[in-house]
């Protein structure tokens, strides 16, 4: 799919994209959203580059290979039980911090937060390898 | 102390490869002396075995099932482990000498010691399930001992058969050992033996006895089950002499006798032993005339003498036990000294064929004189203990009716056609005029002749010199313990004029004339046999012939490699399972109320159903990507309806996602306009997918109609934002609280990602030219 | 409302049915596209539905509404979406990959594990 347009508005949108799963990855614990969601999102938006810009392009913005992406996010879901098990309570058990960064801003982190990133690597990168695996046997 | 003496053997067989590496052939020298040490240190149980005293030890094991590593010895075990440890200890230094510079000794010594272990194991066993773990122990050794040779084809051929034969009959031994132990309360012997009478009257006596006499008989090399036992000559002389006549093969033997005061002295009993037992004893003694390979002769006989001994258990009574315990222990000196010497004159002579060999007593005047030492014992001439066990033997069958008197004509028979063929292997080769055997023979080592000659001359001292000995200390008790109650035996070489004595004269006269006819039988029995054509061991061949031909067969009817089968045969049972207990149960789905919908949720589902149909029905491959897509966007249109709007969500990015990688891999994969199918194949197709949908529509709709349990549901929406922090409850079951299911799920992921990609990458590595092509695709599409 | 998404699955049920029961390796792939959708309608409507209210609790309230949608089945098909999604993509990669190494998406014609000649069979020993 060599056209023009697609080329030079689909880097644009797959910034937004990325961005936009990002949020939506973020919000989830409280609104509709999370992991699987944004990762899905944010691995549409690399497919849909590979396909108007070619692979090439995709491994150089993703800078890791896929498949590391994903192992990655696992050890960081997988860690984040293991914090818990620090903490004398049962595996995968959530903690939260509330840490006040500003005078009445408080920016919640907590162990789920991990996870979610986690799942959202995971997604993101094993859904990428297939997709990126298969454009380039052109 | 006795379950350590028993492992000293398993422990000798792990030195016996680095002893022969750092000795050679002398290392069996040392090796003897674990069977040494061992009967030195059973030693110390004769006076209290003598007495009458039963000595046991118990270790536990599994002992909430009744399975213990528990010992008893009283006579019988105890005759049986010196039998085995004198034995072992002049066939260990006897495998040095015969297999001298073997690449494999010390391998074949460390096997024949690990048996050596499993055969005191098994003969000391008080528990019936330990004695079931040695029992198959001594059949793996044998095989490993047999198959040894393993680059022929026949060894492998003889080692599997032997295994097959003895280790299904030991399975299922082991089953009539399980329902002793439930009907007699207990796995421990000890106990059982006083418990005869109650398993004798059982209502599963008989089971229990066949179940039981399948391991015996097979074991014992009984008719029909023989043909494994000839064939095990394949395997090295020294475990044909001990395995295959001294010792293993009594194993069977030993069962009759250990099991005797608790199976035995029935009318099954009575009928059933003396029938095996004397048809082995007449088809072993023919099959031993018959042959030339003195190794085979002796194998023939040793079946015929365990057909012998198991008619005499069968026969019942103490004499009948006497006699079958002397020949028991007769019987193993002496078959055990000529098979060593058979061993040493095919190593020295090059050859076994007795036809070949003919004035070796010039050049080998030691072997030579062990051979007649032990077939004057064989032959049961006085003053052997092959006399004695014989005259036991004939005084306790002239002592009934006709029944016995029947079975002393088999037994003459039997001894007199074993006389002629231990006549013939003790004179024909060592006799006559000097022939040139194939090697240049001379007088063997003193480690192949040494064992020979001690057991020959064993079973002349003990008749002549230690009788008395003997008799208080080994057969007085071992009659005792099979019988189940003191027996004092009162031997004596010369007991006048009686009708036993007159038996023996006729087996003797018997037995010269068929050493003097041997060539005329020969071909009488040839005629027949070759008439007849057919054996167990034919029969064995052909029985797993067909086996393999049926389970061959048998897969390719289950397993037709057509995944079109398969999945019919699948989703047929599905239906099956599905439709059937509503059927059968009428729990068909209540009619269902149709509420009102409103305008968009109709016009969801109808683009729903025409997007199946048109999935379905799709003959280009533009239709089906376009129709799949809008199912599958309806999908997320419903979860959004009702009330799900992260579904909704994930189910739009799914088929987005999915209808780009169906597109890539479409473009390259062509479908088929016409979906091969014919119309019989068409109708059923149908009539299975119809019947599959219809049963889980009943299914879920009869699910819908009974009460669903909220409680976990409930559980999550109250604790969700008080709890964990989190007020979309949905991600917070996700990644709280229950994450560990979910890691599972992102495992899942990740690797059908990581297949995917060694899949696409598998194929680039051994093929150039997609290397080639593979340079880089995406300038090549950029340019 | 259940009753209509109940002949819905049925439908799904059957259609990919008779997809997977064909020879074509395309037309399997599709029915097992097809199978994971109603698989997780077949989930959907066996926790009840419910018009509208998405399992989200109310800003500011610690407990939700009554009247909002089973979330435990919808935290179930959560992941059965992306897990399905998956299993799809790797099993259209294998079709792909053994199109090309075979030659054929007919899948009576491809046997390479199970050939159509009978392998030879041990004679005995």
């Amino acid at each position: 799919m060599n056209t023009l347009i697609l080329r030079t508005i689909v880097p644009l949108l797959t910034g937004l994209m990325v961005i936009y799963s990002i949020v939506v990855l973020l919000a989830g614990h409280n609104d509709p959203g999370g992991g699987f969601i944004g990762g899905l999102i944010a691995a549409s938006a690399f497919a849909l580059y590979g396909i108007a810009c070619g692979v090439a392009p995709v491994r150089r913005a993703l800078y890791f290979h896929p498949v590391s992406i994903a192992a990655f996010g696992m050890l960081l879901s997988a860690l984040s039980g293991v914090i818990s098990l620090y903490k004398g309570v049962p595996f995968l058990t959530g903690l939260w911090w509330f840490p006040e960064i500003a005078k009445g801003v408080e920016v919640p982190l907590s162990t789920p937060l991990m996870f979610d990133i986690g799942v959202w690597l995971v997604v993101v990168g094993s859904l990428v390898t297939i997709a990126l695996a298969l454009e380039e046997k052109e | 102390m006795i379950g350590y003496l028993v492992l000293t053997p398993f422990l000798a067989a792990l030195l016996a490869p680095v002893l022969v590496f750092l000795l050679g052939h002398r290392a069996s020298w040392i090796l003897a002396l674990v069977p040494g040490y061992l009967l030195y240190r059973f030693f110390d149980f004769v006076p209290a075995v003598a007495k009458g005293e039963t000595v046991l030890q118990s270790h536990e094991w599994l002992s909430g099932f009744g399975i213990n590593y528990s010992f008893m010895i009283d006579g019988l075990s105890l005759t049986f482990a010196f039998l085995i440890l004198g034995i072992g200890f002049f066939i260990v230094i006897y495998a040095g000498g015969y297999l001298k510079g073997h690449q494999h000794l010390g391998r074949f010594l460390a096997v024949l010691l690990a048996f050596m272990g499993s055969m005191l194991g098994l003969v000391v066993s008080d528990n019936l399930i330990t004695l079931f773990v040695f029992w198959e122990l001594t059949s793996i050794t044998s095989f490993l001992l047999i198959g040894f040779d393993n680059e022929r084809e026949a060894s492998r051929r003889a080692a599997l058969q032997a295994l097959i034969i003895t280790g299904l009959g030991g399975l299922v031994m082991l089953a009539g050992f399980t329902l002793i132990g439930l009907v007699g309360g207990t796995f421990e012997l000890s106990e059982l033996l006083s418990k005869g009478d109650v398993i004798k009257e059982h209502g599963l006596y008989s089971l229990m006895f066949w179940l039981v006499m399948a391991g015996a008989f097979t074991k014992s090399a009984q008719v029909p089950f023989h043909s494994w036992l000839p064939n095990a000559m394949e395997a090295p002389t020294p475990v044909s002499a001990y395995l295959h006549s001294a010792t293993m093969v009594k194993a069977g033997v030993f069962l009759l006798m250990r099991t005797y005061p608790m199976l035995g002295e029935t009318e099954l009993w009575e009928t059933v032993l003396p029938l095996f037992g004397g048809a082995t004893l007449l088809v072993g003694t023919v099959l031993a005339v018959r042959d030339k390979d003195m190794k085979l002769m002796l194998a023939y006989t040793t079946v015929a003498s365990l057909g012998l001994l198991v008619l005499m258990l069968g026969v019942g009574g103490e004499r009948a036990i006497e006699g079958a315990v002397l020949y028991l222990i007769a019987h193993s000196f002496f078959k055990g000294a000529l098979f060593m010497v058979v061993g040493t004159v095919d190593h020295e002579a090059g050859t076994r064929q007795i036809d070949k060999l003919s004035g070796l007593r010039s050049a080998m005047p030691i072997t030579a004189l062990a051979a007649a030492l032990a077939a004057l014992s064989m032959c049961g001439l006085p003053p052997f203990i092959g006399f004695l066990a014989k005259e036991s033997i004939y005084n306790s069958l002239t002592h009934g009716g006709l029944h016995e008197w029947t079975i002393a004509i088999v037994a003459i028979v039997g001894n007199a056609l074993m006389f002629g063929v231990a006549a013939s292997i003790a004179i024909r080769p060592f006799m006559g005029k000097w022939v040139d055997p194939p090697k240049a023979v001379h007088e063997g080592p003193v480690m192949l002749f040494l064992g020979p000659l001690v057991l020959s001359i064993t079973g002349l001292v003990t008749a002549l010199f230690a009788l008395q000995f003997m008799q208080m200390n080994f057969f007085s008790p071992m009659v005792s313990a099979v019988a189940g109650k003191e027996i004092t035996l009162d031997l004596h070489l010369w007991h006048g004029i009686n009708p036993a004595l007159i038996l023996s004269v006729v087996t003797v006269g018997l037995g010269i004339g068929v050493f003097v006819f041997t060539n005329e039988l020969k071909k009488i029995f040839d005629k027949v046999l070759n008439f007849i054509n057919w054996g167990p061991d034919k029969g064995f061949d052909q029985a797993i012939c067909f086996l393999t031909w049926f389970a061959g067969h048998f897969t390719r009817i289950l397993q037709t490699g057509e995944i079109r089968t398969y999945m019919r045969i699948t989703f047929l049972i599905t239906a099956l399972t599905l439709l059937i207990p509503m059927y059968k149960l009428n729990i068909w789905p209540n009619m269902p109320s149709f509420p009102k919908l409103s305008l968009w949720e109709i016009g969801v589902f109808v683009i729903l159903v025409i997007g199946i149909l048109q999935v379905v029905f799709a003959r280009t491959r533009l239709t089906a990507i376009i129709s799949l897509g809008i199912q599958g966007f309806s999908v997320a249109l419903i979860f959004m309806l009702f009330g799900a709007p992260d579904l909704s969500f994930t189910q739009f990015m799914v088929e987005t996602l999915s209808v780009v990688i169906i597109a890539l891999v479409l473009t390259r994969l062509q479908l088929m306009k016409q979906d091969r199918r014919s119309v019989p194949s068409l109708i059923f197709d149908g009539l299975v997918a119809i019947s599959v949908g219809v049963g889980m529509g009943a299914l879920l709709m009869n699910i819908t109609q009974m009460p669903l349990d909220l409680r976990l549901s409930e559980f999550f929406s109250t604790y969700s934002a008080a709890i964990a922090h989190g007020r979309n409850i949905v991600n917070v079951i996700l990644v709280d609280f229950r994450a560990i299911d979910t890691l599972g799920e992102i495992t899942v992921v990740l690797i059908t990602g990581v297949s995917a990609l060694a899949l696409i990458r598998v194929k680039a590595i051994p093929e150039k030219k997609t290397k080639t092509t593979k340079g880089s695709p995406a300038l090549k599409e950029t340019s | 409302m259940e009753s209509y998404l109940s002949i819905l699955v049925g439908l799904y049920f059957a259609g990919s049915v008779y997809l997977l029961l064909s020879q074509s390796l395309v037309r399997i792939l599709i029915g097992i596209a097809l199978l994971g959708n109603g698989v997780n309608l077949l989930i959907f409507t066996s926790g009840r539905i419910t018009r509208g209210v998405p399992p989200i609790i109310e800003k500011g309230a610690k407990v939700a509404e009554a009247s909002i949608a089973n979330p435990l089945p919808q935290a179930l098909i959560l992941t059965a979406i992306v897990i399905s999604f998956a299993l799809f993509a790797f099993v259209l990669v294998l079709s792909y990959r053994a199109y090309q190494e075979i030659g054929t998406d007919d899948t009576a014609k491809m046997r390479i594990a199970e050939p159509v000649e009978p392998s030879h069979l041990p004679k005995g020993y």
